[in-house]
């Protein structure tokens, strides 16, 4: 049973509005679920569930064997989850350095340093320069996020996620408004961390190319309900889906 | 595109290149003095212009540097003038004494308002600032009997300074004094260079860039902007024990918002992206005041036409032309 996020029985209402309705599902350790949906399907909501950007009305949350359900954003941060966002969350006038650098001394403990010995900086230097070379962005680390061109904002925006140390990295629609260039970077980038890093990732997408080339489990919601759970061969094949998608055949 | 990206250069851009135009500025305040007289200037405009830049570097620790606007700074740059004088008038004439009173006053009450307030956001912040800076201007104003009241607190002045094997008598000489003023104000703005290019520094520009993303890296934005408000308070704290020693006088429009505006503008005269904006900011508007006020009593209109020329040509602030061209 070796379930990295377990998700039993969410729902969240604002007011009269069920955003999630009664959703379950298991992430097992190591493995890429995507999660997909017509739009307002309740796909961020749900994200934001987990995320702890708010709490859910009804269900529970555990993640690692862990109850997470009534923990805070950084709580959650610092038990292991790190999050994207669907519209890129960076520090624009700060280097690429700088964002990084701020998320992995944040991580080591350092966040109230008022400096740090010479030995503790050579550290950082090492694990931001090691983070930022993973994302492919060696080149552009002295660039201000904010100049750069999308799909590197974006993988800055990993290597930020990245440099928290997360056992479960969450991603918000990581290609949105991407050209094909770009996308093809960012899907990269996720194959990688997870086939050669094993990272356990759940991943909100709408590029079906996307999901289907690298999701090992993919989740369907529909009008804030789940409407189906299997591996991608099985969800291409469901009914039931490809009514939600395309409209019910007359 | 953002405008962004050259912003921070002056604390990002090659080491060498920093530490020489460092060097520079403190050339120049160092002689200040000695080339002051040359462009009809005196020392003692050269120690107000280092204590107002002090203070205006200390709002802007806060709105540059933190992202976090406050309108109402005076509050504690007042109390450090009252702090400092009330001691010099009534405890003993000893100036570290006098300084050492001017930050804990201003310095405490920015720890507890800011504990109050730290949870607001934007004008609401900025309001509140406001709010308590009066509750202070009407304490010093109306408690006649231990601040002067409208009069102010006078019959005081600073005190010449034993360092045991020689003394520095700032109370006679204009000059000594200046150095004693650069010297605090180095230790001050030292002390403030220092933590913002530290990981906890890092934390508040952070905050400034994107809130949302500095909570979900763990940091406890709260916390930290608390921290900032309560260290930028004990650093314009400093600055007002400074302008009581200045004047040989507190003067209740020391804790008055007017007061809190001017350092607003200075700051953004100068670059709210910038360390040393402010001090240039400073500069200016003492400079512009001190000419033009004795030729009309309206010299606060050219003050406001000199803020929207540079706002409207250089809505980065005077120090930020550089930050843009060195980006280009």
């Amino acid at each position: 049973m070796n379930a990295m996020l377990e998700v039993r029985n969410v729902s969240k209402h604002f007011g009269n509005l069920v955003a999630v309705r009664d959703v379950s599902l298991r992430v097992a350790k190591g493995e890429l679920r995507a999660i997909i949906g017509p739009n307002g399907a309740g796909k961020t909501t749900f994200f934001n569930l987990i995320t702890g950007f708010f709490a859910p009305s009804s269900g529970e949350i555990i993640f690692d064997g862990r109850n997470a359900t009534r923990l805070t954003a950084q709580q959650r941060v610092k038990i292991g989850m790190a999050r994207t966002f669907q519209i890129t969350e960076v520090f624009p006038e700060l280097s690429v350095d700088e964002n990084v650098r701020i998320a992995a001394e944040v991580t080591a403990g350092y966040a109230l340093s008022p400096w740090l010995s010479a030995e503790r900086e050579r550290s950082v230097d090492a694990t931001v320069a090691e983070l930022i070379a993973r994302v492919g962005l060696t080149e552009k680390s002295k660039r201000a996020v904010g100049e750069l061109a999308h799909g590197d904002q974006r993988a800055a925006e990993i290597a930020m996620a990245l440099a928290l140390r997360p056992r479960l990295l969450l991603l918000d629609e990581p290609t949105a408004g991407m050209g094909e260039q770009e996308t093809y970077q960012i899907a990269g980038l996720i194959r990688r961390l997870h086939h050669d890093e094993s990272y356990t990732i759940i991943l909100v997408e709408h590029d079906m190319r996307v999901v289907f080339h690298l999701a090992d489990r993919i989740s369907v919601l529909d009008q804030g309900a789940l409407l189906a759970d299997g591996t991608p061969d099985e969800i291409a094949a469901n009914r039931a889906v490809q009514e939600a998608y395309l409209g019910k055949a007359a | 595109m953002r405008p962004g990206g050259e912003t921070t250069a002056a604390l990002r851009g090659p080491a060498e290149r920093r530490w020489t135009i460092l060097a520079g500025i403190w050339v120049v305040l160092i002689a200040a003095p000695f080339w002051l007289p040359l462009v009809h200037g005196y020392t003692s405009l050269g120690s107000r212009i280092l204590v107002l830049g002090l203070a205006a570097m200390s709002v802007n620790f806060l709105i540059g540097f933190t992202g976090v606007v406050s309108f109402g700074h005076a509050a504690y740059f007042g109390l450090g003038v009252y702090g400092a004088g009330m001691v010099l008038r009534y405890v003993a004439p000893s100036t570290p004494l006098a300084l050492l009173a001017g930050i804990l006053l201003g310095g405490g009450a920015g720890v507890l308002v800011g504990a109050l307030i730290c949870r607001s956001r934007g004008i609401y912040f900025a309001m509140i600032t406001i709010a308590f800076e009066q509750i202070f201007y009407y304490i010093a104003y109306k408690w006649d009997s231990v601040t002067g009241g409208y009069d102010g607190l006078r019959g005081f002045q600073r005190a010449a300074i034993n360092f045991g094997v020689f003394t520095l008598d700032i109370k006679h000489s204009d000059l000594a004094f200046y150095y004693f003023v650069l010297a605090v104000f180095a230790i001050v703005a030292g002390v403030m260079g220092f933590l913002l290019h530290s990981p906890f520094g890092r934390t508040l520009l952070a905050i400034r860039e994107n809130e949302r993303r500095a909570r979900f890296l763990g940091i406890s934005v709260d916390w930290h902007i608390w921290l900032s408000f309560s260290i930028s308070a004990f650093c314009i704290g400093a600055a007002g024990a400074l302008y009581a020693m200045v004047n040989n006088f507190s003067d209740p429009s020391s804790l008055y918002f007017d007061l809190s505006g001017d350092l607003v503008i200075m700051a953004v005269m100068g670059g709210i992206r910038s360390f040393w904006g402010p001090l240039l900011g400073a500069a200016i508007f003492e400079v512009l005041q001190d000419y033009i006020s004795s030729r009309t009593v309206n010299w606060l209109f050219f003050i406001g036409l000199v803020f929207v020329i540079v706002v409207m040509f250089f809505p980065r602030g005077l120090l930020g032309i550089f930050q843009r061209r060195r980006a280009a």
